[in-house]
């Protein structure tokens, strides 16, 4: 047990001097969740946002034509732009993308509206691109108002009550919670809190092992009269110390990217505290010793740095996909899913962050599988030290 | 004492040491001399008991390395072929390593540091980070992380490998002196001026067997040469006549 200390107290202390482990460890791991979902999110929010305050730019060509139709966009605070373009002028001047949604109004409009026959609009926009496929929308939307406007004046002229053209009227209730439908933008914030823990040990755990030999250090060390078992657990633990002060940091800028990032504006409350963090803290702990040991068992492996840090960008991605099986699938949470690590914290995390209540059996169930994993790996780790080729 | 009896190991199909058995006598420097790839490092790292021989036997001051790993390597000091250090640790810090790893106390620590420090002139550095040292300096604290416990037998892999003229002097004078202090030094090396020039006694070792044992004069007498690197070659030569 001294041994173990011993070992973890020097490379706890070793680490801290190196720039490179501190900068992976303790900045760019765990800021790199937070930062960018904080830039993602706000972003995607404040283009809705604006976009639905800002009125509508329409170019509309051959407006002389129907300058009924023109009031109307216009009383509906529609900035329109006019032009004259031809139908072939208008697709290239969308594809070219000096405008956005162009209506053209052809010759024929006035006469057949005045026949009561079906009047040819053309709306022009780019569908691949979402923002425009946002104006196309609206615009739609407008053009078919004043439409169903007319056909209601044309009937009740004929005496005709407007109600027969409305045989249904269709309600829409959206049964998702503020909470949930944040959720949904927030689902992939599990990965990045998993991603912060494995970062923070990922040097930790190449250096104790290939570095050790790399650096020619191994062999001595080898032939001191301490149990390989001690050797192992001292550089696992602090590769797990280094892992919580990573998830912590990375927890910490969550809050604070929540407080910035403009959930509400959208109706969404993000349920991101001092206490979800902390809840999120206990939930991944058991995680950090299970990826403590596998990156520390991948890296005993390897013979360098360079090979180590290849092999283990792979294990970067393992927590991913029982996380991405889980949403192609579209799993619900239930007990068995509790034994599967990194899943487990994942479905876990979402259920606090949904606020839904979360099952003891559960927490028991993912901590549990997670402890007793990292057991064998550690125990894997530790035999596989006691080996010969260890030497390399 | 060191001791080595009908030590085995095959890799595969190389027979890397075969029936190896020598002695190295407290108070003595003993030298493994042999070309690259004859076994040497295997012989040595069965010794403090990193590999396992196939049969036969190493003993460090009567105890079995096998048996008894960690009592016969509390007698023990060892400086690999790879003697790396770590660089963000200062020179104190990494012979403390080994130290409290060797279940030394802090008090005690403190007391042998400034001896070895004292003994093997690390006073200017000894509380620099270890990047950036010279070989001969990097040599020191090695050496100073073996002796730390104050073994009284001391294994060295190849040690003068890599070392400038100056290190190597200065190494050479410090294993004159811990043999002056009676301890067991045995090391290794397939460079036959230092062996002529260190050792009381020479084990020359080719495909992993004992070729000859002795003294150096005792060596060259036998094999009717004037020097000792004749001698060697005579021997080697004995040997890949016979194999």
């Amino acid at each position: 047990m001294r041994a173990l200390l011993t070992v973890f107290a020097k490379e706890f202390l070793e680490n801290l001097r190196d720039r490179r482990t501190l900068l992976s460890a303790l900045l760019f791991g765990p800021l790199f969740g937070p930062i960018l979902f904080g830039a993602m999110v706000s972003r995607m929010l404040n283009q809705s946002v604006v976009e639905s305050d800002e009125p509508l730019q329409m170019t509309i060509a051959g407006s002389e034509h129907a300058p009924g139709l023109v009031r109307y966009l216009e009383s509906q605070s529609v900035r329109l732009k006019f032009a004259s373009l031809s139908e072939r002028g208008a697709r290239e001047a969308v594809r070219s993308g000096t405008a956005k949604v162009i209506l053209v109004v052809p010759l024929e409009y006035g006469a057949r509206l005045a026949a009561a026959l079906p009047a040819p609009l053309l709306l022009v926009a780019d569908s691949a691109d979402s923002q425009t496929r946002k104006s196309a929308d609206r615009a739609r939307m407008l053009l078919g108002a004043y439409g169903s406007g007319i056909a209601q004046l044309r009937l009740q002229i004929r005496g005709v009550s407007p109600l027969l053209a409305v045989p249904v009227a269709v309600n829409e209730i959206d049964v998702a919670t503020p909470t949930g439908r944040a959720v949904v933008v927030l689902g992939f914030m599990t990965y990045f809190v998993l991603f912060a823990v494995l970062m923070g040990g990922l040097y930790l755990a190449i250096d104790t092992t290939a570095g050790e030999r790399e650096r020619g250090s191994l062999e001595a060390l080898l032939s001191l009269p301490v149990a390989r078992g001690s050797l192992v657990g001292g550089k696992i633990l602090a590769t797990c110390t280094y892992m919580c002060l990573s998830l912590a940091i990375s927890l910490t800028a969550f809050v604070f990217v929540f407080r910035f990032v403009p959930l509400e504006r959208l109706g969404m409350s993000a349920n991101l505290g001092v206490g979800t963090a902390l809840a999120f803290f206990a939930i991944c702990l058991p995680f950090v010793p299970l990826g403590a040991a596998l990156m520390t068992f991948v890296a005993s492996f390897t013979h360098s740095y360079r090979e180590a840090q290849t092999y283990l960008t792979s294990v970067l991605l393992v927590p991913t996909l029982p996380i991405a099986f889980a949403s192609i699938y579209s799993l619900k949470t239930n007990s068995s899913l509790m034994f599967i690590p990194s899943l487990s914290q994942h479905l876990l995390m979402t259920s606090v962050l949904k606020d839904e209540p979360v099952a003891l059996f559960d927490v028991v169930a993912s901590a549990g599988s997670s402890s007793v994993f990292a057991l064998i790996l550690i125990t894997l780790t530790a035999r596989h030290w006691r080996r010969e080729t260890m030497l390399g | 004492m060191i001791e080595a009896q009908a030590l085995c190991k095959r890799f595969g199909t190389v027979d890397a040491a075969n029936d190896v058995s020598f002695a190295a006598r407290d108070g003595e420097i003993t030298g493994l001399l042999g070309p690259n790839g004859a076994g040497k490092s295997t012989c040595l790292r069965m010794l403090y008991g990193v590999l396992t021989p196939d049969s036969g036997s190493a003993r460090i001051n009567g105890i079995d390395i096998r048996g008894e790993t960690s009592a016969a390597r509390a007698h023990l000091g060892v400086l690999p072929h790879a003697a790396g250090l770590y660089h963000n640790l200062t020179a104190r810090e990494n012979i403390a390593y080994f130290g409290s790893l060797q279940g030394m106390g802090r008090v005690q620590l403190r007391r042998r540091t400034a001896e070895l420090a004292l003994a093997l002139g690390m006073e200017d550095f000894i509380d620099r980070r270890v990047k950036g040292f010279s070989q001969g300096q990097r040599i020191k604290v090695a050496l100073a992380r073996a002796l730390v416990h104050d073994p009284g037998n001391l294994v060295l892999d190849e040690p003068t490998n890599g070392l400038d003229v100056m290190a190597i002097r200065s190494l050479r004078e410090m294993l004159h002196t811990l043999r002056a202090q009676g301890r067991c030094i045995l090391f290794s090396s397939h460079v036959m001026q230092e062996v002529a020039v260190l050792c009381d006694r020479v084990v020359i070792i080719g495909h992993g067997r004992v070729l000859a044992d002795g003294t150096p004069r005792v060596i060259r007498e036998r094999s009717g040469a004037q020097t000792l690197e004749e001698a060697f070659l005579h021997v080697l030569g004995d040997a890949e006549g016979v194999s």
